[in-house]
């Protein structure tokens, strides 16, 4: 066993982990942040997804070794301050862009990843850089019409709810 | 996931010392080996992570050659813009996430036969830097996930001599985003080169006779009326071998034209 700090969310989380340890397995079960969910396990879903040292990353292919000292945002570091939805929550919210919610976390993750990157994608970049991400449900459109949303564009114009 | 050890060395030195251990293997991106491991496809006793390692790191520009550290990911090269084809290609790999995470090192030394970074080497004429030599990409890749790298030896760094002239076009598999056929073509200084990944049952691999025919007149319509043969092509529920044949051609035509 080794043993890793890192912070999460601006908390610092410490814990003894295996090599096989995976930074996914870290943050449910030694941070206790459940958020992150562990969807297909083989790095193809995208619903583990949270960003390390401001990158997002799949955290079911990352070990929790390899993030020892690292800054870790999940999807429990996003809403406002006051407890509050953040803008892209509540576009997620306000635009049925989900349904069961499963990929929910690791499709917010990647909508700030890319809004960082890239503050008024149009909808092809948008579809773009979810690519990583896969929904069941949605079929995706009120996924994107959220993050269209969630950058400030109207979009009234954006495919059928 | 079984039971493995993992080291993270902060050094080279530290890190080909912890390799010379008996069934130890290095870890880069882990893009690929880590989903490898969860299936049991290898099951290696140590991992030696490199991402730990600051002077793997990296992208310099030096006199028309581009040096790429060989745990450098690909986000980084895509973002660096020196060599507009190569950092286009870098952008094209797989997804967002996997993109801040994998290295050049890493797909250049599992030589998967469907990645893009091998017909980049390749179609540049590059150089592999390893821990103990320099190898031409010409001889570095020698088949299916196959290369000249000897046990505990590792990519260290990628040269990248910058061409007047290049371009990547790749037919997206659109469920892995590997390349169903990818097409690397460059025009510099030593010449044409053609590099094609995702078709050969051999891996990536130089078209010769396009070479011949762009060495005279580089435009797409010098490759009228020339093909590869299906024989040794890849098969899958993705393609047939006579339909990756065909793509060859049509992608290198198309890979001219965009290079101009």
């Amino acid at each position: 066993m080794t043993d890793v700090t890192m912070t999460i969310n601006g908390r610092a989380v410490s814990g003894a982990v295996e090599g096989r340890t995976l930074l996914s397995t870290f943050l449910r079960e030694t941070a206790g942040l459940t958020g992150t969910h562990i969807g297909c396990d083989t790095a193809q879903c995208g619903a583990c997804t949270v960003h390390v040292n401001g990158a997002s990353m799949k955290s079911c292919t990352v070990f929790a070794q390899e993030a020892d000292g690292a800054e870790v945002t999940t999807i429990e570091g996003m809403a406002n301050a006051d407890g509050s939805l953040n803008t892209i929550q509540q576009a997620f919210q306000d635009h049925h862009g989900l349904q069961c919610g499963f990929c929910t976390p690791g499709m917010v993750m990647t909508a700030a990843a890319l809004l960082k990157e890239n503050p008024k994608p149009s909808e092809t970049e948008v579809r773009d850089y979810l690519k990583g991400n896969l929904c069941r449900c949605t079929g995706y459109h009120n996924i994107v019409k959220a993050i269209m949303a969630a950058s400030g564009q109207d979009v009234s114009a954006i495919a059928a709810e | 996931m079984y039971d493995f050890e993992l080291t993270r060395p902060t050094s080279l030195a530290d890190a080909i010392k912890a390799l010379g251990e008996e069934d130890a293997q290095p870890l880069s991106g882990g893009q690929t080996l880590v989903p490898t491991l969860r299936q049991r496809l290898a099951m290696p006793s140590t991992l030696v992570s490199l991402t730990g390692i600051e002077e793997l790191k990296g992208i310099k520009n030096e006199g028309g050659t581009l040096t790429i550290g060989g745990a450098t990911c690909h986000a980084d090269v895509a973002r660096d813009g020196t060599y507009p084809a190569l950092s286009e290609l870098a952008g094209l790999i797989g997804d967002p996430h996997v993109r801040n995470r994998g290295t050049i090192g890493g797909s250049i030394a599992n030589n998967d036969p469907s990645a893009c970074y091998p017909a980049a080497a390749l179609g540049s004429g590059a150089t592999i830097v390893t821990n103990n030599r320099e190898v031409a990409a010409d001889d570095f890749f020698t088949g299916m996930f196959e290369t000249a790298l000897d046990e505990g030896e590792i990519v260290t760094g990628v040269k990248f001599p910058v061409p007047e002239k290049a371009a990547y076009v790749k037919f997206e598999q659109p469920a892995s985003r590997f390349a169903l056929v990818g097409v690397f073509v460059s025009k510099g200084a030593d010449g044409v080169r053609v590099a094609v990944t995702g078709a050969s049952e051999g891996g990536v691999f130089r078209w010769s006779e396009a070479e011949d025919a762009l060495s005279s007149n580089f435009s797409p319509d010098a490759l009228d009326g020339l093909s590869v043969p299906a024989d040794g092509m890849i098969g899958d529920m993705h393609g047939s071998p006579a339909y990756r044949a065909h793509l060859v051609g049509v992608l290198t035509k198309r890979a001219v034209a965009k290079a101009g």
